[in-house]
């Protein structure tokens, strides 16, 4: 299984905001365990949902040229649990970028519902920090999947950084 | 332009969001690694903090600079830093006690030197040279 906790972008303002959804089926795996009887999608999973959509917000920011790590989940807000046949809507916005990171505010829906709020805090990492190869977060697999590439049918030259 | 208090009661805010602490627990002369358990990633957390709080920009490296010696014998030698290197630290950070460190320079102290005043004394400074820049050019 991909580590992929969003299943297709529906809107990219870049340098300003995205908006991502992620269906969940009961097949999934960690239904099974999480939690046994009681299918309850993982607040954690959902958590990286909104930092998976909030991540290639600021890694497009950046040309995908650099690696955009999770650093530090500033606030979280889980207001109710999420379950099989339920569409997550995830909606971020990007609130800081400079050289060094960057910070998301992200609400993540159901139904128009609001299921939890986070301000997410990322790292700009340098492959000299990790011993990594070069970019090991955007790799041109993860934009295809994702569908970037057709949500910016204009080439990457016309992606705009943040001012 | 905030005043001093003002400026206090903003940074303790902010380093209460920032690093979760209880506002008892900051005093101006408080170190953010040491007394207030602040990790490096929350350097830039606060300083994004502070740029959004105070509607200014904050340079790369203007109010915590990162490898100030960078390994370099001239600044740091048998643990301690040299009359060179306490120099180097007075101009890259001209709002940190460089005085007191300097009775007792040594180098894994450094972190002390970041502290709430710190913080302060940086921003008086900073919106000053905002303010007197706005008024020249009204």
């Amino acid at each position: 299984m991909r580590w992929i906790w969003i299943d297709r972008f529906t809107a990219f303002e870049p340098g300003q905001r995205a908006k991502a959804v992620k269906n969940l089926s009961a097949a999934e795996d960690y239904f099974r365990d999480h939690l046994p009887g009681c299918p309850i999608f993982p607040a954690s999973l959902l958590l990286e949902g909104l930092a998976q959509t909030g991540g290639i917000l600021v890694g497009h920011a950046g040309q995908f040229q650099q690696n955009v790590v999770l650093a530090k989940i500033n606030t979280v807000q889980i207001h109710r649990e999420v379950y099989p046949g339920e569409q997550l809507e995830y909606e971020v916005e990007l609130l800081d970028y400079r050289a060094e990171g960057a910070t998301v505010r992200g609400v993540a829906r159901t139904g128009g519902q609001t299921i939890a709020e986070a301000e997410i805090m990322f790292a700009h990492v340098r492959p000299d920090q990790t011993g990594l190869r070069d970019n090991f977060v955007f790799t041109g697999d993860l934009r295809k999947l994702l569908g970037l590439h057709r949500l910016l049918p204009s080439s990457e030259s016309a992606i705009s950084s943040p001012t | 332009m905030p005043s001093k208090q003002e400026i206090y009661d903003k940074v303790v805010a902010t380093l209460v969001d920032s690093l979760n602490v209880d506002p008892e627990e900051i005093r101006p002369d408080a170190t953010l690694q040491g007394d207030l358990g602040a990790e490096s990633i929350d350097f830039l957390d606060i300083v994004f903090r502070l740029e959004r709080g105070f509607g200014i920009k904050i340079p790369r490296g203007e109010l915590f600079p990162e490898s100030i010696f960078q390994g370099d014998p001239e600044y740091v030698q048998d643990g301690k830093v040299t009359a060179k290197g306490i120099e180097l630290l007075r101009q890259k950070l001209p709002f940190a006690d460089i005085d007191t460190f300097a009775q007792d320079p040594q180098v894994n102290k450094i972190s002390d030197l970041f502290t709430v005043e710190m913080i302060c004394r940086y921003l008086e400074q900073k919106l000053q040279a905002e303010e007197a820049t706005a008024q020249s050019a009204s």
